[in-house]
């Protein structure tokens, strides 16, 4: 959709990160519009949570350029990008299991969106009313879907002008990877740009705009969602066909 | 032994008093050890420089023990930041180890400046009150040390309430438990090290004020308070701001009874007991977490 006279909202040009002598990310070129959900796609151990955590500020990127917003962010720290409203929810959700719902949430808008804070919290207990249900329970007690919710809640709370997920769809009982797939659309409906980094090919294609296949560190594959698709390579390698 | 239930509950009180501060004494160990995962060796040390920063104030210019909290606080808090965030942060390079090593260093260091500059002299501060008791019922109670009682309470409830209804008080327990999760909400995971160290050196400072009307001063005074301490917070567990507290009043009991019943030079004979027991029978503490 949204391509043409808009500007991007993240552009990643030449992108390259690693650990110690070990180099994952080996040129990565990427674009977010406004609006889209873009979808990065690959199997275990190909760099996506690499890549993430450079978008985020965790890990230094070794050579490229990150663009958010028009705002050149390549080696800024975590809560200089997360005040620009990049919010990353990572992989295995990372929430504080020692405190309560409610406080996990609050902690969302510790370095944006805390003006409108209590009303950021009823809207996110709208979206996720089983949180509500659950506000002052410590969050490490919480069910894994329910970790993810918060997870997910804790990112809205820093009001996102672009949402990374990473594996949301990871550990969730078959019924809860549609009704999180589901929440996606939902978000991305209210013109939310999301960045959707995942394992599951199928139901990822399926709500994307666009999407990237990620092979040992570079893109191997990219294109709308539907070209994507119907790409035989990527049938044959990933969905058996 | 028998001694009459005033007696034996006058010693119950002046423990209750000392404790209070051995517990604000732990509560810095605590604080830093439950946030950064390391023990702060420097943390007597620290304690001591505190005391002689008190006992200047009085010597140099008059100023009142207790009113010498106002400056040295915020002074002690300044300094705790610094360090952590410029010298064992950058030291440690995300290593435990040297953690441990840079702040034994440190502890020297520290000590060793004391001895060149005060000599290993004993010191003490005469105040006005310094031995006025208080008649409670059948109690007489040292005025100071109820002083220091009341002050130590309301710190350790001034800092729950810190760490429990403030955004800078969630980010502590934040960081303590999830450093990523942490950097991802944009909370700066060096700069709540370093507050936490400087809230841990705050409690030392007021600590210090509150020991030098009745206690005295030398370079190496603070390990005493620091082996306790380290009773403490293994008794109340690891990390657990209520456990400081309550471990800090029974030890304070403890080696105020077993200075009655076995005699002043065996006062702390109780404590490190307790400190073999607790570790033989319930190593996590009273509120420590499993490990």
């Amino acid at each position: 959709m949204a391509e043409g006279v808009a500007k991007p909202v993240l552009e990643v040009a030449g992108l390259r990160a690693g650990y110690g002598g070990t180099e994952i990310l080996r040129g990565i070129d990427l674009s977010v519009m406004p609006g889209e959900i873009v979808a990065v796609l690959g199997s275990n151990g190909v760099g996506k949570t690499t890549l993430n955590k450079v978008l985020s500020g965790v890990l230094p990127a070794r050579d490229g350029t990150i663009v958010f917003d028009g705002h050149a962010m390549t080696g800024a720290a975590p809560e200089t990008i997360v005040a620009a409203g990049l919010i990353h929810v990572p992989e295995g959700r990372r929430i504080f299991p020692n405190l309560s719902v409610e406080e996990n949430l609050v902690l969302g808008s510790y370095r944006r969106g805390r003006e409108r804070r209590a009303a950021n919290l009823e809207r996110v207990y709208a979206t996720f009313p089983r949180l509500k249900e659950r506000v002052s329970q410590a969050a490490g007690t919480l069910s894994g879907g329910e970790q993810q919710m918060l997870a997910i809640g804790r990112g809205m709370m820093a009001e996102p002008r672009l949402l990374i997920l990473d594996e949301p769809s990871l550990g969730l009982s078959p019924l809860l990877v549609e009704e999180m797939f589901a929440l996606i659309r939902t978000l991305n409906a209210e013109g939310l740009p999301i960045l959707l980094v995942e394992q599951n090919v199928v139901q990822s294609l399926d709500i994307a705009h666009r999407a990237f296949i990620l092979e040992n560190g570079i893109f191997a594959l990219s294109g709308p969602a539907a070209t994507v698709a119907a790409d035989p390579e990527l049938k044959r390698a990933y969905l058996g066909m | 032994m028998l001694y009459s239930p005033a007696i034996v509950a006058e010693a119950v009180v002046n423990g209750l008093m000392t404790g209070a501060v051995y517990a604000l004494v732990a509560l810095g160990l605590t604080l830093v050890y439950g946030v950064l995962h390391i023990i702060n060796f420097a943390h007597g040390a620290l304690l001591t420089a505190a005391m002689f920063a008190v006992w200047v104030l009085h010597s140099a210019f008059g100023l009142d023990p207790y009113l010498a909290i106002l400056p040295l606080a915020p002074l002690f808090f300044g300094l705790g930041y610094a360090v952590q965030r410029f010298v064992i942060g950058p030291a440690s390079h995300g290593d435990d180890g040297n953690i441990l090593l840079v702040t034994l260093g440190l502890s020297i260091l520290i000590e060793n400046a004391l001895l060149a500059g005060f000599r290993s002299d004993t010191r003490t501060i005469a105040t006005d009150y310094g031995f006025q008791v208080v008649e409670a019922g059948p109690l007489l109670l040292s005025m100071p040390r109820l002083i220091g009682f009341a002050a130590a309470v309301a710190v350790t409830v001034l800092l729950w309430l810190t760490l429990s209804r403030t955004d800078t008080g969630r980010a502590i327990r934040a960081v303590a438990k999830e450093k990523l999760g942490a950097s991802l909400v944009g909370i700066n995971v060096g700069h709540v090290y370093a507050v936490t160290f400087g809230l841990g050196c705050a409690c030392l400072a007021v600590a210090a004020c509150l020991l030098m009307p009745t206690f005295y001063v030398n370079p190496r005074v603070g390990n005493a308070f620091v082996l306790v301490a380290f009773t403490i917070v293994v008794l109340g567990g690891m990390g657990s701001i209520p456990g400081a507290l309550i471990g800090g009043l029974f030890i304070g009991v403890v080696e105020s009874l077993c200075g009655l019943y076995l005699g002043d030079s065996l006062g702390q004979i109780g404590i490190f007991l307790i400190f073999i027991l607790v570790l033989l029978v319930r190593p996590t503490g009273l509120f420590g977490a499993k490990a």
